[in-house]
């Protein structure tokens, strides 16, 4: 059970977690607390405070289409889709894929924020350089080449490792999203940025002091 | 550029207190195991993992003020073991903090435990603990009630149940090796690492750094998991990154 402030209050100035019911987002809204220096972190599934939110951060965990039938069961999508278009707005794993328009995952739609697409790695490229295969959930500490400058990277060296599990990536249709790529088998696509969205493919707040340097970044950023 | 090779070190730890203690010298207190999760944290540990070993129940949910604690503090992913029996337990541990939780005597028991726990809180939280001995060359039984009781069940073929079951990841332990600091299995690892395509962690008997490479080289581990050389202070969790990274393998500095 999260902790009694963690759901306290209307969202009005806050950083709102959005909680649809899926996954652990304890270490979530820790982190976010953790950089915010006093804010006004929430955790709530409510879309009312989603909606008066400040700033948001859409985590994930799971598979997408139950992901998509819990913000769907909700009533979350229209206050989500809002956020996304006009708050500072952190997409985090599934949280990332959701916004594309649509999953290899359960062949879903996606909200469809972002155009593109999320794939599975596909099996005939998990093998490293040595030959060796790759193990698919793609999981540990892997590097993210920033394709370009962005309010969250500040203060993090290009090709810093983040902590990822994940079976599924984005495509974007369109390159001029990617902020960040990772090798795997093949290069994919681990993080975008779109006007006041920023994505990631990883896990910030698992990702020590270069995941709270983000998370701080974010917590900052006036896009 | 590729993924990392993790480091984990490995905390028993029974009614709140780390068994056996650590010698760190400039901890306040040895036996808390959040102190010392954050000390590894600090070394550049890339997870850690809790094993409750509390044997009484009623003092079994001390381990979740610990997790809590753990997780407001330490910034890296908790992976969570011992005593976990039902879905409802996998669900207090991450309700808690925990990333992951690993099962092992209860799936066992009931490999439904992993599909159920799986479905319910996704694959990547969901890691079976598999304690194998050798029975003849090239043969590994599976052992339960920590390392006592031998199920007759073949290691290889449970490796590849569990991963058909929807565990996310394996912790393979090498009975015959845990405690020798003579080396992982070897073999073991790499028969159980070829014959799954999850993530499997080699555990049991690492005494020295080069134990963790050939953990990784010729286990083909995807991580490595050590308690006592790292907890009595023999090599940080630096150093021994900065090792294997001598000898060629992928470490995050």
């Amino acid at each position: 059970m999260l902790a009694d402030d963690a759901a306290k209050g209307d969202g009005k100035n806050a950083i709102v977690v959005v909680d649809y019911g899926m996954g652990n987002l304890r270490s979530a809204w820790q982190a976010l607390v953790h950089v915010a220096n006093g804010r006004t972190v929430l955790v709530s599934a409510d879309p009312a405070v989603v909606s008066t939110a400040e700033r948001v951060v859409f985590p994930g965990q799971g598979a997408m289409p139950d992901c998509m039938r819990e913000i769907e069961a909700r009533g979350l999508r229209s206050a989500v889709l809002e956020a996304a278009r006009n708050k500072p707005f952190l997409g985090i794993c599934i949280g990332q894929q959701m916004l594309f328009e649509h999953s290899e995952e359960g062949d879903v739609p996606g909200l469809g924020v972002i155009a593109g697409k999320v794939r599975r790695f596909p099996a005939e490229y998990m093998v490293d350089a040595a030959g060796n295969r790759l193990k698919v959930p793609h999981m540990g500490w892997n590097q993210i080449r920033q394709a370009r400058e962005h309010p969250l990277w500040k203060g993090i060296a290009n090709g810093t490792r983040f902590y990822f599990v994940h079976s599924y990536f984005v495509a974007p249709t369109n390159d001029a999203c990617v902020v960040g790529s990772t090798d795997y088998g093949l290069p994919f696509t681990s993080a975008v940025a779109q006007d006041n969205i920023f994505a990631i493919q990883c896990h910030p707040e698992k990702s020590a002091l270069a995941g709270l340097a983000m998370l701080a970044n974010f917590v900052a950023w006036k896009p | 550029m590729g993924l990392a090779k993790r480091i984990i070190p490995c905390l028993d730890v029974t009614a709140g207190r780390v068994v056996k203690g650590t010698n760190f010298v400039d901890l306040r207190d040895a036996g808390d195991p959040v102190e010392i999760a954050r000390r590894y944290d600090e070394q550049g540990a890339d997870e850690v993992t809790f094993l409750d070993i509390t044997a009484s129940s009623d003092q079994r949910d001390i381990i979740l003020h610990i997790v809590e604690a753990c997780a407001a503090q330490v910034f890296i992913p908790l992976t969570v073991g011992g005593g976990v029996r039902s879905v409802a337990d996998v669900r207090r541990l991450l309700n808690a903090g925990a990333d992951k939780v690993s099962m092992n005597t209860a799936a066992v028991e009931n490999p439904d435990l992993i599909a159920e726990a799986s479905a319910k809180v996704g694959n990547q939280c969901i890691v079976v603990a598999i304690d194998a001995k050798q029975s003849a060359p090239g043969v590994w039984q599976v052992f339960t009630h920590g390392g006592r009781r031998n199920t007759g069940i073949d290691a290889i073929a449970w490796a590849r149940r569990v991963q058909q079951l929807g565990a996310g990841e394996i912790l393979l332990t090498s009975m015959d090796r845990d405690g020798t600091r003579n080396g992982f299995d070897l073999p073991l690892t790499r028969a159980v690492s070829d014959a799954v395509d999850l993530p499997v962690i080699a555990s049991g008997g690492v005494g020295n750094l080069e134990h963790l490479a050939a953990g990784v080289s010729e286990g083909r581990a995807d991580a490595v998991l050590a308690a006592s050389i790292f907890h009595f202070g023999e090599y940080t969790v630096h150093q021994a990154k900065a090792y294997l990274h001598t000898r060629g393998i992928e470490v995050r500095l």
